[in-house]
């Protein structure tokens, strides 16, 4: 677990290395400010409902573009093959990498409160799904990062990477508006596997165990097929 | 040879990347304290068989072993006892010096007061002290090659791995580094990888050529030049009238220091040429220096030709090294 923790801040404060997070984060807030305030005083209501589904809309950009390096860079760097070669697992390896960007993401998450305690002074705000909706964020960003690492074992060009995980969790994202085309019962199946089903819920206040199974479930169905995407150096 | 003293086992190891088989069948035997080359042309192998011994990569078939663990049921034991210098050094170049050390002691599981004890030592030992605050992209390539052996040295392993340590480093760095890894090379198992024949002469008890994924010579470079080595001399005699070449050769072909001897076609009409390969005993040259003189003769050239270590891996590897 130490050797999880080291890799883990060693991830993270590369990012503070690089351009790379800095931009993310400087897009992320100051997008979501502009749509966000653009609109706030026309709905005329405290509730951050609606701030929740912009960033979930730009998180969908934002979260390949920070995993997009975890994996690529040390393999064009040649690096991979130092860390590898430490007396560590894969496994280690990449759960590291994971809690890394993931505690990143949650600063990044972090810098919105004074979004919430903005609106707060300006209405009465109901903490509650306030709360749900925080976990749902970060519950769904936890899957994308997963599908973000995921793509960055694949490739040793960053921008690969990207779009490949730009793609696959653009697909999560954008499914439940398919709905409407497709067959009813492919279409039920779609809905359940949808991101904004689960989401939903959860920034209306409601805690839903399957919500959260759903989450994690895609978190560690990528995470495995990240393992062995990397330990495929050994057979191919 | 006790068997606790073998410190890495390979046996029939193969490896494919998909079609193309980059070893094939390798086996050896590598002895604790032994500082043994691998030798060989690009794509040869030499990269391939490191990768295995640090259990980056899995062969395809046999097996092997490192300080006793098996690198495909215990890679973890067998890298705890292996530092490693992968070709072409990679480092995290954002970092400091600093920084990366600690970061790489932490990775070893050396933390608190050992860490700082160790990296104050590895950087005496490499001599880094002057770069220690500098971040590592503003470093020549000699003072990164220093970091990259220092990260290699801080757990104290047993056995180091050393992929090319000396390529791309100008003379004055590639001695610095040299000498360096001869001082490593007293109380560890060294193995490195090298196109730089002198370095194998000079830095090496054995030498491992590798061409086309397996191994054509295992040895140490002085028999390896003594089995594989057809050194010649060539003489070079002024032609008088007293001097009778024949009777010369006749003479010389008896002694025991000379294998053969036959004369040569000369381009000048003055002179006398004869190519004579000794034998393993005594020094040929001094022999033949006596003969002619005895006979009256008067020397004006020998010269030793071929039979390095250069000569020998060309011969063995078909000439298709690129260096």
């Amino acid at each position: 677990m130490p050797l999880v923790v080291t890799i883990a801040s060693r991830q993270f404060r590369s990012f503070f290395n690089g351009p790379t997070a800095y931009i993310v984060l400087a897009l992320v807030l100051f997008s979501l400010g502009f749509l966000f305030w653009e609109t706030f005083f026309l709905y005329d209501r405290a509730s951050l409902r609606e701030m929740f589904n912009l960033l979930r809309a730009i998180l969908v950009v934002a979260t390949p573009a920070l995993t997009m390096g975890l994996i690529a860079e040390e393999k064009r760097t040649g690096t991979i093959e130092l860390l590898l070669t430490m007396p560590v697992t894969d496994r280690q390896v990449l759960l590291g990498k994971y809690l890394g960007v993931l505690a990143f993401f949650m600063v990044l998450i972090a810098l919105t409160f004074p979004y919430a305690i903005t609106v707060a002074t300006l209405g009465p705000l109901d903490w509650g799904p306030v709360f749900s909706g925080y976990l749902g964020l970060f519950l769904q960003g936890a899957a994308m990062l997963a599908i973000g690492l995921m793509a960055s074992t694949i490739s040793d060009n960053q921008i690969v990477a990207f779009f490949v995980g730009l793609m696959l969790i653009a697909a999560f994202a954008m499914i439940g508006m398919l709905l409407p085309l497709l067959p009813v019962p492919i279409a039920s199946i779609a809905e359940y596997v949808s991101f904004t089903y689960h989401f939903d819920g959860l920034s209306r206040g409601v805690i839903d165990l399957r919500a959260i199974l759903y989450y994690l479930s895609i978190a560690l169905i990528a995470g495995l097929i990240a393992l062995r995407s990397l330990e495929s150096r050994s057979w191919s | 040879m006790v068997e606790s003293d073998v410190m890495i086992r390979a046996e029939s190891l193969s490896k494919r990347y998909g079609e193309a088989e980059a070893l094939r069948d390798a086996s050896f035997a590598i002895k604790r304290g032994e500082i043994v080359g691998f030798l060989g042309p690009n794509g040869a192998g030499k990269t391939t068989t490191m990768k295995i011994l640090t259990c980056f990569i899995a062969p395809t078939s046999g097996k092997a072993s490192v300080a006793g663990c098996d690198v495909q049921l215990d890679p973890v034991g067998a890298r705890k006892n292996i530092g490693y210098l992968p070709e072409h050094n990679p480092l995290y170049t954002e970092m400091l010096v600093t920084e990366y050390l600690e970061y790489a002691a932490a990775m070893r599981g050396i933390r608190g007061n050992d860490a700082k004890r160790r990296i104050r030592a590895v950087v005496e030992e490499t001599d880094l002290g002057p770069k220690f605050g500098a971040e590592i992209r503003e470093l020549s390539k000699g003072y990164r090659q220093r970091v990259g052996l220092a990260q290699a040295l801080l757990h104290e392993p047993p056995i180091l791995i050393l992929d090319e340590p000396l390529s791309g480093l100008d003379p004055n760095q590639a001695r610095g580094v040299r000498e360096l890894i001869r001082e490593l090379g007293r109380e560890r198992t060294v193995i490195l990888s090298t196109h730089h024949l002198p370095e194998v002469e000079t830095t090496c008890d054995r030498v491992l050529i590798i061409s086309g994924g397996k191994i054509v010579a295992d040895s140490t470079p002085q028999e390896l030049k003594r089995s594989q080595g057809r050194e010649t001399l060539a003489l070079c005699l002024k032609k008088l009238d007293g001097f009778d070449g024949d009777a010369f050769v006749r003479a010389v072909g008896d002694a025991e220091e000379i294998r053969s001897v036959r004369p040569v076609a000369s381009e000048e009409p003055a002179e006398l040429h004869f190519e004579i390969i000794p034998s393993e005993r005594g020094d040929a040259r001094e022999r033949l220096f006596h003969e002619v003189v005895a006979r009256g003769g008067v020397v004006l050239g020998l010269e030793r030709r071929g039979g390095g270590l250069e000569d020998i891996f060309r011969s063995l590897t078909g000439g298709k090294e690129r260096s």
